[in-house]
C-alpha cells in the first residue's frame, strides 16, 4: 500500500497548504517603519503558530520516517487560548458518541461519495492485493530452461495488467470521492457556522477570543472531515487490506497463515506504544516550542526595554534555558518517531525469514509452488504496514472528536431570541427613556442600577468618565446588543424589546471607537448602509464628513482598495470613512463614540467638524474623552466604575464641585 | 546550506556514526532477498533442509543486526540534528541581541521569531533525515541495482530505466500542484478573513443589518474554496496509484523478459523472485529520495532566510567599552543635540531634520507634536536605539558613540510608548533596572508613579505573577508600572514616551506632581497632550520631523502656530 507516502491525501495536502500560508504569512521586512517592530496579530496565537508549523514542517515524508510532532491545532490552541476558550466550551460540553453521529448527518446529503468511498476503497484493495497473487501464479510458469510456458505467462500478465489498471482508477476514485465528500461537509460546516456567528447574542462574542472563534472554523472543521473522512477511509481502506491479506492467505496454505496472523497483536502493540510515546513527546515538544516563541517574542518584541535596561545578559541566559528543553524533547521525539519504520522493518523481517523458512519446507514437499511462496513472501513484507497507518490516523480521530465537541460547542449555543413576530418600529419621534434600568454583564456583579433618563427629540447626552468606567455599556443597551436585566428602554415611545431589532438599530447611526472597514474597495465601504447609492450620493456624502480630500490622493480614488488591516489609511482616515458611511444613510438618532489617541491635530478637527455637522437637529448620544467638545451637551452622563454619578448639564455639574469638577479641572492642572 | 556547516564542528563523530551504523541496516536488507532466493534455489531444489535452516536463521540474525544498526543511526542521527539546531538558536539569539533596531525593524520580530522557529527545526529535521536516508536510499537502489546487474545485466536495464520516470513523475506533479495549493490556500486566507472581519465588526454588521448580505458573501467565498480544494486534490492524488502502477508494470517486464531468460536457461525461478523483490525495495527508496530531494529544497530556502540574519551586520557599533570619566559641570547641558538629522533607512526621508536642542541638567522638558512628527525619533537617538544619520547626540558634553552601552543606558530610565511587563514576579520586574534594588527603592518608585493602591491590592503585593506581556494588568495599571520600572534606582535622565496616555487627566496630574517633587533627573516627555507638556521647563513643537518653536507655554501660544492650534483643539 502506498498511503501516507506521497502528498496525494487530502490530510497532507492540507498539511501542505498550511505550511504555504505559514510561508505566506510572514511579514515581509518593513522598511522605514519602527512601529512594526511588533509582531503583527495573527488569527493563529504566536505560541500556536510555530508548532503547527513545525508538524507541517514533518509531514511529506516518507514511511511516516519523520513523524513529527503530530499534536493536534487542537490541543495547541488549548495549550494558548487560556480561560476565554474554557468558558465558551463550558458552554455545552457535547457527549462524544453524538457529536459523532452527528458528524455523520453532514454526510447524509452525501451519501452517495460516502458509499462511493468505502466500496471504491474496497474494490482497489482486492485489486492491489491480487496483484502480488496474480505475480505469483505466474512465476510459476517460468519453472526453468526450456519449461517457460508463454501462454499461460502472457495470460496472466494480461490479467495483471488489467488489474493494476483497475487498482490505479479505483484508487484514485477512492482518494477523489473521500476529497469531495470532506469538501463539501466542510463547506457546509463553514456555512454553519458563520451564519451561528450572526445569530448568537452579541455577548457570546464579546465573550470569547475571536481568534480563538476563527480557528474554530477553520482549524477545527478542516480536523474533523481530517478524522472523520479521510481517517475514517484510510481505516477502512487498511482494516479491509488486513482482512482480505488474512483471507487470502489462508486459502494459499493454513499454517503459514496463522503464523501471519500471529503477528498481528504484536505489530499493533508496538505500533500503539511507539505511536503514544510520540505523541506524548510532540506534545512536549511543541509545548516547549511554544514556549519559546513566546519568550522570543517577549524578548526581542520589546528590545528597546531590554536594551536601555541591559537585559541582554540575563535575557540570553533565559532563552538558553528554554534552548536545552526544546533540544532534549526534540531529540527524545525525533528519535522515537523514526523508530517506526526500523521497527516495523525488523517485524516484517522476522515474519518474512518465517514465512520462507516455512515455505521452503512446504516447497520441498511440492505442497506449496515456489510462485506461491513468492505470493506469501510479498504479503509477509507488506503485511505490518496497514497497521501503522492505522496507528497513526487513530489521533486523528481522536483530534476529530475533541474538534468537533468545540465546533458543537458554538453551534449548540441558543440563537437571539426570535423576534419575528414583533413587529417594526415604524415612526421614530428620536425620544428616548430609560426607565428604572438595571444591567450587568456577570449576574453577581451589578453594573448599572436604576438608571432613569429622558431624552426628547434632538438632544444631545454625552457621557463622560474615566478609561473603563463602562461607557460603552449605554450604547450596547441602546442598540440592544444586550438586553437590560431590570427595567426598560424606550425608543420613540416602544419598549426596545417589543420591536424587531432590524427597525430599532436602523433608527440609529453609530460611529465606533474602533472603526471596522472591510476589504473592498472605499466607495462600497461608503456606501455599506446603502449598497446602491450612486457615485454622486458617496461622492457627497464623503465631502460632509471631510474625507473627500484624502481620498482624492489616494492611488485611485474611491475605488482604491482598503488593505486587509487597513493599514493603507490612518486611524483618523477610517474614522472620517465610517462617518461618511452614516451621512450617507442619514438616520434619525445618532452614536458616536470619540477617538481617543493616535489622530493627529488637523484630522481630529475635521472629525469633530463632520460629528457636529451630523449630530445637527439629531438626538445624540456621545461617548466623549475630551471634555471640551461635550460642554454644549443637554445632558452629561457622568459614568464612574460603571455607575452613572452624576447627571445633568455642564453648568449644573460645575456648579455641583463633584467628580466631574474635578474631572474637568484636572485637564487644567498645573502639574 | 554551505554557510551553515560551521555548527557541524561539534557533532562530526556523530555525524559521522549515524549513516555508518545505516549502511549496515542497508547492507543486511540487500542481502535477505539473495539469501531467499539461495534458499528456494539451491535449498528447496535440492531439498537440503538444513541449507534452508541455516540460511533462514542467518536472514534472522542479519534482521537483528539491523534494527541494532538502525536504532543506533538514529540516535546519533538525533543527537546531531537537535544539537545542531540547538547550536545554531543560540548563536542566532546572541546575534540578534547584538542587533540596532535599524535591523530589528528591518526583519520584524515576527519573521525573526519564525526564522528562530520554523526555519531552524525545517533545517534540524533536513538533517536528521539526510543523516538517516543519505547512504540508505542510495545504498538500497544501487545496491538492488547492482544485485540485478550481477544477476542479469540484460534484466536490470528495467530497473535503469524506471528510476529516472519516478523521481520525474514525482517532482512533476509536485511542480503542477505547487501553484494550486496557492490558490487552494488563498480561498482558504478568504473564508478565514471574512470570519475574522464578521466577529471584529459584529456591532457594525448588527447596526447596519448586514447579516444576510455577510452570509451571502461568506457562502460566495466558502463555495470557492470547496472548489479549489477539490480541484488541486483530483491532480495531486494521481500521484501514489500512477508510481504504484509504473512499479508493477516494471514487474511485468520482469516477468515477462525473465521468462525468456529462464526459457534459455540463463536465468533461474528463484533469481526471478529475487528480481521482484528488489524492485518492491527499489521503489520505496526511490520515493525516498525524491521526498529527500524535495525537503532539501525546501530546507535550503529556509537555511537561506537564517543566514540572512547571520549575514546582517549590527548597524550601531560600541566603539568603546571602558567606562568615561565625566567632569560634573552644571553649565554643561545634560543632553544635546547638534544639527541632528535621521532618516530610518538610508535615502528615506528624514524623520528629524536638523535639531539642535540643550537639555539642561535637572530641566523637565516637553516634546509635543501629532503622529509621525518625530517625537519618538528624537529619544530613540539618546540611548543609541539608532545612530543619527547626521550630526551628534551629546550626554554630559560626551559623544553618545563614544560611551560605552552600559555607562550611557545606565544613565536613562525610559518608559516606552507600547506598556508592557515580562513574564516572572512584579518585584523582578521592578528590578529591571537595578538588579539589586532594595525594596524600599521599588516601594518608591511605585509610590511615585501614582501604582501603590493597587500594587496593595495584588495577591501578594510585589511576588504578584506577572503574565506574558503584562496581560494580566489594566492598560492604566501596567503604564503606571512601567513607569516605576524606570524610576527605580534614580535614573539621571527619565525619557517618557507617550506613557499617559492610558491614564485619565486626574491620575496623569497626580504622576507629574509626584515626579516634579521627588524626582531630580532631567525629564524628557513626549506627549500628544498639550496638558501634559504644558509646565514643562522648555516645550518642543514638532511638525513634520521640524522643530517649529521651543520655549515655554506661554510664549509658544504667542508665537508658535502649530502649538496653538494642539493646545485649542484639546482644552477648547
Amino acid at each position: 500500500m502506498q498511503k501516507r507516502i506521497l502528498p496525494t491525501t487530502k490530510k497532507d495536502e492540507k498539511q501542505f497548504r498550511k505550511l504555504q500560508k505559514a510561508i505566506a504569512s510572514l511579514p515581509k521586512p518593513s522598511f522605514n517603519n519602527p512601529e512594526k517592530i511588533q509582531p503583527t496579530k495573527n488569527v493563529i496565537t504566536p505560541t500556536a503558530l510555530p508548532a503547527s508549523l513545525w508538524q507541517e514542517s514533518n509531514k511529506g515524508y516518507i514511511e511516516s520516517e519523520e513523524k513529527q510532532l503530530r499534536v493536534t491545532d487542537s490541543e495547541i490552541i488549548l495549550d494558548s487560548g487560556g480561560k476565554k476558550i474554557e468558558r465558551v466550551a463550558n458552554i455545552k460540553k457535547p457527549k462524544k458518541r453524538t457529536t459523532f453521529l452527528r458528524v455523520l448527518k453532514y454526510a447524509k446529503k452525501h451519501w452517495y461519495l460516502f458509499a462511493l468511498s468505502l466500496f471504491f476503497g474496497f474494490a482497489n484493495t482486492l485489486f492491489e492485493i491480487s496483484i502480488p497473487l496474480l505475480i505469483g501464479r505466474g512465476i510459476d510458469y517460468i519453472v526453468g530452461a526450456g519449461n517457460v510456458d508463454f501462454d499461460m505467462l502472457l495470460k496472466y500478465i494480461l490479467l495483471l495488467i488489467g488489474c493494476i489498471v483497475a487498482f490505479a482508477v479505483l484508487k484514485w476514485l477512492t482518494n477523489k470521492t473521500a476529497n469531495d465528500l470532506s469538501y463539501k461537509m466542510e463547506e457546509q460546516m463553514h456555512n454553519d457556522m458563520f451564519k451561528k456567528f450572526n445569530k448568537v447574542p452579541l455577548k457570546i462574542i464579546d465573550g470569547s477570543s475571536h481568534g480563538d472563534l476563527q480557528s474554530r472554523m477553520v482549524n477545527d472543521i478542516e480536523n474533523i472531515t481530517d478524522g472523520f473522512v479521510t481517517g475514517l477511509t484510510t481505516f477502512f481502506d487498511c482494516f479491509s487490506t488486513i482482512v482480505m491479506t488474512v483471507v487470502f492467505i489462508f486459502m494459499i496454505n493454513v499454517p503459514i497463515a496463522a503464523v501471519i496472523v500471529c503477528a498481528t497483536p504484536i505489530s499493533l502493540l508496538v505500533s500503539l506504544y511507539i505511536a503514544r510515546k510520540t505523541n506524548k513527546l510532540f506534545k512536549r515538544q511543541a509545548k516547549e516550542l511554544g514556549d519559546m516563541s513566546g519568550t522570543f517574542v517577549e524578548l526581542i518584541g520589546n528590545q528597546k526595554i531590554v536594551k536601555v535596561f541591559e537585559y541582554e545578559g540575563r535575557s540570553i541566559q533565559r532563552f538558553d534555558d528554554i534552548n536545552k528543553k526544546l533540544q532534549d524533547s526534540s531529540r527524545k521525539s525525533m528519535f522515537f518517531s523514526t523508530l517506526t519504520a526500523p521497527t516495523s522493518r525488523f517485524l516484517n523481517g522476522l515474519l518474512y525469514a518465517a514465512v520462507a523458512l516455512m515455505g521452503c519446507f512446504y516447497a520441498m514437499d511440492g505442497i506449496l509452488t515456489i510462485g506461491t511462496v513468492s505470493t506469501l513472501l510479498s504479503y509477509a513484507n507488506r503485511y505490518t504496514r496497514p497497521f501503522n497507518a492505522i496507528t497513526e490516523v487513530f489521533s486523528d480521530i481522536q483530534a476529530a472528536f475533541a474538534s468537533s465537541a468545540r465546533m458543537f460547542a458554538v453551534l449548540d449555543i441558543p440563537d437571539e431570541i426570535s423576534d419575528a413576530n414583533l413587529p417594526s418600529l415604524k415612526r421614530c419621534t428620536g425620544t428616548v427613556a430609560f426607565k428604572n434600568v438595571a444591567f450587568s454583564y456577570v449576574p453577581d456583579k451589578k453594573l448599572i442600577t436604576n438608571l432613569n433618563l429622558t431624552v426628547s427629540k434632538g438632544q444631545k447626552i454625552a457621557i463622560v468618565g474615566p478609561t473603563g468606567c463602562g461607557k460603552s455599556t449605554l450604547i450596547n443597551l441602546l442598540m440592544r446588543f444586550y438586553d437590560v436585566s431590570d427595567g426598560s428602554i424606550e425608543v420613540s415611545g416602544k419598549d426596545v424589546r417589543t420591536v424587531k431589532r432590524r427597525s430599532l438599530r436602523k433608527q440609529f447611526g453609530m460611529v465606533l471607537q474602533e472603526t471596522w472597514l472591510f476589504n473592498a474597495s472605499i466607495r462600497d465601504n461608503i456606501a455599506y448602509g446603502k449598497p446602491n447609492a450612486t457615485d454622486a450620493e458617496v461622492r457627497r456624502a464623503a465631502k460632509n464628513a471631510g474625507a473627500d480630500f484624502f481620498i482624492q490622493t489616494m492611488p485611485e480614488g474611491y475605488n482604491t482598495l482598503i488593505s486587509q488591516n487597513g493599514d493603507n489609511l490612518s486611524q483618523g482616515q477610517k474614522q472620517l470613512l465610517c462617518i461618511a458611511r452614516l451621512m450617507l444613510m442619514r438616520p434619525p438618532m445618532l452614536i458616536l463614540d470619540e477617538a481617543t489617541s493616535n489622530i493627529d491635530t488637523r484630522t481630529e478637527i475635521a472629525i469633530q467638524t463632520a460629528f457636529n455637522k451630523m449630530m445637527a437637529g439629531k438626538t445624540s448620544f456621545v461617548v466623549a474623552h475630551r471634555l471640551s467638545t461635550i460642554t454644549s451637551s443637554d445632558v452629561i452622563l457622568v459614568m464612574n466604575k460603571g455607575n452613572i454619578i452624576e447627571q445633568g448639564s455642564h453648568k449644573e455639574l460645575i456648579a455641583k464641585k463633584g467628580f466631574y469638577y474635578n474631572l474637568y479641572n484636572s485637564q487644567f492642572s498645573n502639574y | 546550506m554551505k554557510k551553515l556547516f560551521r555548527f557541524f564542528k561539534n557533532y562530526k563523530k556523530d555525524m559521522f556514526a549515524s549513516p555508518i551504523f545505516k549502511v549496515f541496516e542497508t547492507i543486511s536488507e540487500i542481502a535477505i532477498p539473495l539469501l531467499v532466493a539461495q534458499m528456494i534455489d539451491t535449498g528447496v531444489a535440492n531439498h537440503d533442509a538444513k541449507f534452508v535452516i541455516t540460511y533462514g536463521c542467518i536472514v534472522i540474525a542479519l534482521y537483528i543486526v539491523g534494527i541494532t544498526a538502525s536504532i543506533l543511526s538514529q540516535k546519533f542521527a538525533a543527537k546531531a540534528a537537535t544539537g545542531i539546531a540547538y547550536d545554531i538558536r543560540k548563536s542566532m539569539y546572541e546575534h540578534i541581541n547584538t542587533f540596532s533596531h535599524k535591523e530589528l525593524d528591518k526583519f520584524g520580530t515576527a519573521s525573526l521569531n519564525n526564522r528562530m522557529t520554523h526555519d531552524i527545526a525545517r533545517v534540524q529535521n533536513a538533517i536528521g533525515s539526510f543523516l538517516r536516508i543519505i547512504l540508505r536510499s542510495p545504498l538500497i537502489l544501487i545496491g538492488s541495482i547492482i544485485c540485478a546487474m550481477v544477476i542479469d545485466i540484460k534484466l536490470s536495464l528495467i530497473f535503469i530505466a524506471i528510476t529516472p520516470i519516478i523521481v520525474a513523475i514525482v517532482l512533476f506533479t509536485l511542480k503542477i500542484t505547487d501553484p494550486l495549493y496557492n490558490k487552494a490556500q488563498k480561498s482558504l486566507d478568504k473564508v478565514s478573513d471574512i470570519a475574522r472581519e464578521n466577529l471584529q465588526g459584529v456591532r457594525v454588521v448588527r447596526a447596519f443589518n448586514k447579516q444576510a448580505d455577510e452570509e451571502r458573501r461568506f457562502v460566495v467565498a466558502s463555495k470557492n474554496l470547496r472548489k479549489t480544494g477539490i480541484q488541486v486534490t483530483n491532480i495531486s492524488s494521481i500521484l501514489a496509484p500512477l508510481t504504484t502502477a509504473i512499479i508493477n508494470f516494471a514487474i511485468i517486464a520482469i516477468m515477462w523478459f525473465g521468462g525468456l531468460q529462464v526459457n534459455i536457461g540463463s536465468l533461474s525461478q528463484g533469481e526471478i523472485v529475487a528480481f521482484v523483490n528488489y524492485m518492491t525495495q527499489i521503489s520505496s527508496a526511490l520515493i525516498t529520495v525524491s521526498n529527500m530531494i524535495v525537503s532539501l529544497i525546501k530546507a535550503q530556502t529556509c537555511a537561506k532566510r537564517i543566514n540572512e540574519v547571520f549575514d546582517t551586520k549590527p548597524s550601531v557599533v560600541e566603539t568603546n567599552t571602558q567606562p568615561i570619566e565625566i567632569k560634573k559641570d552644571p553649565l554643561t547641558p545634560k543632553i544635546e543635540f547638534q544639527n541632528v538629522s535621521f532618516a530610518y533607512n538610508d535615502g528615506a526621508k528624514y524623520a528629524i531634520k536638523n535639531l539642535n536642542l540643550k537639555i539642561m541638567p535637572g530641566q523637565t522638558i516637553g516634546i509635543i507634536g501629532g503622529t509621525g512628527s518625530g517625537k519618538s525619533s528624537i529619544i530613540n537617538l539618546i540611548p543609541r536605539f539608532y545612530d543619527a544619520s547626521q550630526g551628534s547626540v551629546f550626554v554630559d558634553g560626551v559623544n553618545v558613540n563614544n560611551y560605552s552601552f552600559h555607562q550611557l543606558r545606565s544613565k536613562i530610565g525610559l518608559v516606552p510608548q507600547k506598556a508592557v511587563l515580562f513574564k516572572g514576579s512584579l518585584k523582578d520586574n521592578l528590578r529591571w533596572r537595578k538588579q539589586d534594588a532594595t525594596m524600599e527603592e521599588i516601594v518608591k518608585a511605585v509610590k511615585i508613579s501614582q501604582s501603590e493602591e493597587f500594587v496593595n491590592e495584588l495577591d501578594g503585593k510585589y511576588e504578584y505573577k506577572v503574565q506574558s506581556g503584562g496581560k494580566n494588568f489594566s492598560g492604566g495599571q501596567r503604564q503606571r508600572l512601567t513607569i516605576a520600572r524606570a524610576l527605580v534606582g534614580d535614573p539621571e535622565i527619565v525619557i517618557m514616551d507617550d506613557s499617559a496616555s492610558a491614564l485619565d487627566f486626574a491620575t496623569d496630574a497626580a504622576l507629574r506632581k509626584a515626579i516634579k517633587n521627588n524626582i531630580k533627573s532631567t525629564v524628557i516627555l513626549v506627549s500628544q497632550r498639550a496638558g501634559t507638556v504644558k509646565n514643562a521647563d522648555q516645550i518642543v513643537v514638532l511638525d513634520g520631523g521640524n522643530v517649529v518653536g521651543i520655549g515655554k507655554h506661554a510664549d509658544l501660544l504667542k508665537s508658535c502656530p502649530v502649538y496653538k492650534e494642539i493646545y485649542e483643539s484639546q482644552t477648547k
